[in-house]
């Protein structure tokens, strides 16, 4: 298949295009006049169409075409844009998007588009939109046509004075291409051809650039002069196929020197309008300018993550290398050596943070799907939601973008279904009737915070307790006893749903535990946050990357053993006399507190070859609330790793969590503080 | 039991432990490196060493000695891992010495004789014999495969 190296591409740009319609859309839905976004979805129509013909993807492309015309008519205020007609447009694009993933995943992306084709047509037929709007504005189309004058610059007056004197006769034609003419350039071609053989040129609108580029609805009109009469032009041009109609009128050069003085007269009165009106086209220019300056800096070439992946790998070789070169060039003392080796310290250091965020991907490609999920929902609901999105730049790494579309999907669609109310009991709490969801992205530290906070109905307390006690997630007495907080938390737990109406939008209690699940597998966690009738915040906080991670390096007799710096409180050292006993377990007295301490020698079964004094060095770890003290010989200090897993073959070892490489070329095994503690 | 025929000649990496000589079919092989640093593991099957950093990778190895149940050697000079790749799984095999790589005709190939040993059965294969040499063609599923037994 010749066609299969532009599939990829094909499929990316679809995506992209698609993606770029529905967010124009939205933003026409609140702002319907706006021209620049109809263009632009226009445009992404019209590439669709043009890219799907040319790979054969037939349904696709008879889609947008009825799609573009719909737009086209949009674009020329034939039809009205409502929330009704974005509806159909909307099917139209789920369509395609289900068709390019369709395609995407091996198949002929074929699929029944005639529901949303018949749709399309039903609005170019005038039948869902108001229909003496239609005919009204239709009518007003046609008085401009007929009216028709160009506007010539003296230029190209001159050259028709001179042509009148010569005896040509002047005129004015216009062709109207059939709307179902899929390669309208080629059309424009032949009609110029024919007009060049009867005359010659004068004026085209649009300009010839234009048409080649079909730039340009169904019409375009060209001056002409020639010695043919009115009909030989008409009949002539009619010969080419695919032309609807050809009016050709004639053009008195007198009017048009009218209409010229007229206009620069007019001019001449405007000129105090018109600065002020510079002064907008000047704002409007420098914002042009700006948003250029941001396309600009966009640029990007697409690379496959599995590159990025090799990259890192051979990246980390030479980290390793690094520190051997570092250790011999200390032995040697070797001045000069010892200079370089350093300068390539310092390289690889700047390359580290190069290709560590390469990896780095905007949160907008999960955000970007939302704004529609929402705006569906809600309309099957009845409701009145707006999505607020913020911090859609934020970065992540690319894996953990590739985990945490579907937890979001699920808790926005929980937000919409049981956060926010119904308008009317919106208005009896006095809150606007629309309701609002924040989706808001930000950096902290070394993680990334997700929250997903609604103005809704925010969780009853008793209801969660109660449901959770009859469903023996907590019993009686616990439920008197656990904070607000602890029992908002309960709705994460798996077999929980506390909707009075079961629907289809959010789960029957099987979606927030595994929302919960996939977070604390990414290595974030997800709390919840409510006030009734104020409102509910989930908040996720995931780590900025899953392959580097801050670790403190601990001895544990000869081996060394990395602790994440998230679960570590701080590092105590004890007296041996300081520890006391409750049931068998080890305990100390860390700041008032009665914490269990455990030893690492003893859990990972290391040979024993020091024997300790009468100290002990101790990391205090953290689970949730509970805390724990591991014993190990000593501190080696913090360290950046790169987390690498132990392979297939080593699967669920106990309370390691993966391994890294340190400086030396050796392995460290990473401590995974959550199985320590019970 | 005869083995396979379909392929005529098979190209297979010959190494030895404890004075035998065993073979392994050569598409399963990634390297042969030399036996270096290694990190224990907690908590494993006693035959897993541990894990090495090999290029960048963390890679299980595995003593085949102890894997077969024969005395453990000290590891010197001669001891080599050879790094196996089967169904996305890597490891690391610990070897006394990794001799050549020979090519056997597999109609030469012979169900294992029931003399050697019962335990060990398991992994092999068929033996080849080559001159006076005899080889003893492994079967590298079952070596890996640690929940079994």
């Amino acid at each position: 298949m010749e066609m299969s190296q532009y599939l990829e591409v094909f499929i990316e740009e679809s995506r992209e295009h698609i993606q770029s319609c529905n967010e124009n859309l939205l933003k026409l839905e609140n702002d319907p006049d706006n021209l620049e976004l109809i263009n632009e979805v226009f445009r992404s129509a019209h590439t669709l169409k043009g890219m799907s013909a040319t790979m054969g993807f037939e349904d696709m492309a008879n889609l947008t075409h009825q799609m573009e015309n719909v737009l086209d008519g949009v674009r020329n205020g034939k039809y009205k844009f409502s929330s009704e007609l974005l509806d159909i447009i909307f099917m139209a694009i789920d369509h395609l998007e289900s068709m390019v993933n369709s395609i995407a995943a091996g198949g002929e992306g074929k699929e029944d588009v005639s529901d949303a084709i018949n749709k399309l047509k039903m609005i170019e037929s005038g039948k869902i939109v108001n229909q003496s709007d239609t005919t009204q504005t239709a009518e007003i189309d046609q008085a401009n046509i007929s009216k028709t004058n160009l506007n010539y610059d003296q230029f190209e007056i001159t050259v028709l004075e001179q042509a009148n004197e010569q005896g040509y006769k002047v005129y004015e034609v216009s062709i109207f291409i059939r709307p179902d003419c899929l390669l309208k350039a080629a059309r424009v071609y032949m009609v110029f051809d024919v007009l060049e053989k009867i005359g010659d040129i004068i004026k085209s609108v649009p300009n010839v650039e234009q048409l080649e580029e079909e730039q340009f609805d169904n019409e375009f009109v060209v001056t002409i002069v020639t010695h043919d009469s009115i009909e030989d032009i008409e009949k002539k041009v009619m010969k080419v196929s695919e032309i609807e109609k050809v009016t050709v009128v004639p053009l008195k050069i007198s009017d048009l020197k009218k209409v010229n003085n007229e206009d620069s007269s007019d001019e001449q009165k405007n000129v105090s309008q018109n600065v002020e009106g510079q002064k907008k086209k000047e704002a409007s220019s420098a914002k042009k300018t700006t948003d250029k300056k941001i396309t600009l800096s966009n640029k990007t070439i697409r690379v496959n993550i599995e590159r990025l992946d090799a990259l890192m790998n051979l990246f980390e070789e030479l980290v390793i290398d690094r520190g051997r070169l570092d250790q011999i060039a200390k032995e040697l003392n070797h001045q000069q050596l010892s200079e370089t080796v350093e300068k390539m310290s310092r390289v690889t250091n700047d390359l580290q943070s190069v290709v560590l965020t390469m990896r780095m991907v905007p949160v907008e490609a999960v955000f970007n799907r939302f704004p529609k999920m929402v705006r569906s929902l809600s309309r099957e609901l009845g409701k009145k939601i707006h999505l607020q999105i913020i911090g859609q730049e934020t970065e992540l790494d690319r894996t953990v973008i590739d985990e945490i579309g579907d937890p979001l999907v699920h808790l926005l669609r929980n937000s919409v279904d049981h956060g926010i109310e119904m308008p009317e009991e919106r208005l009896r709490k006095g809150k606007p009737e629309e309701g609002t969801i924040q989706l808001k992205a930000y950096h902290s530290g070394n993680h990334v915070f997700i929250e997903i906070t609604d103005d809704g109905a925010g969780i009853n307390r008793e209801k969660v307790a109660r449901k959770a006690v009859e469903k023996g997630i907590i019993t009686e007495e616990q439920m008197n006893q656990l904070t607000d907080k602890e029992i908002f938390n309960l709705i994460l737990t798996s077999g929980f749903s506390t909707a009075d109406k079961i629907s289809d939008i959010s789960g029957r209690g099987v979606g927030l535990d595994v929302v919960k699940n996939t977070i604390e597998s990414l290595g974030g966690t997800i709390s919840v946050h409510s006030e009734e009738n104020v409102g509910t915040t989930f908040l996720i906080q995931l780590p900025l990357t899953l392959s580097i991670i801050s670790v403190m390096l601990v001895e544990v007799q000869r081996e060394k053993y990395a602790i994440p710096l998230t679960s570590i409180i701080e590092t105590a050292i004890f007296k041996k006399s300081e520890i006391y006993y409750a049931h068998e377990q080890p305990v100390i007295d860390f700041r008032g507190k009665v914490v269990p301490i455990l030893s690492l020698q003893e859990i990972f079964q290391v040979p024993k070859v020091i024997e300790g004094n009468d100290y002990i060095s101790t990391v205090i770890i953290r689970k949730g609330d509970k805390l724990a003290g591991l014993v190990v010989d000593s501190f080696i200090g913090q360290e950046e790793i790169v987390l690498k897993s132990l392979g297939n073959y080593l699967t669920n070892v106990f309370a390691i969590s993966g391994a890294t490489i340190l400086g030396d070329g050796q392995v460290a095994l990473i401590i995974d503080c959550n199985a320590l503690i019970k | 039991m005869p083995v396979q025929t379909e392929a005529k000649e098979q190209k297979v990496v010959v190494f030895s432990l404890n004075q035998k000589e065993y073979a392994l079919d050569v598409q399963h092989v990634v390297s042969i490196e030399k036996m270096q640093h290694f990190t224990r593991v907690p908590h494993v099957p006693n035959y897993i060493k541990g894990v090495i950093n090999l290029r960048g990778v963390i890679i299980p190895i595995i003593d085949l000695r102890t894997r077969f149940q024969v005395e453990a050697a000290e590891y010197n000079q001669n001891t080599r891992i050879i790094i196996v790749s089967m169904a996305d799984k890597e490891v690391g095999l610990i070897v006394d010495e990794a001799n050549d790589v020979m090519n056997i005709d597999m109609d030469t190939i012979e169900s294992q004789p029931d003399v050697i040993g019962t335990e060990r059965q398991n992994y092999i294969a068929g033996v080849v014999k080559i001159q006076d040499r005899l080889l003893i063609l492994l079967k590298l599923e079952k070596i890996l495969n640690f929940q079994e037994d």
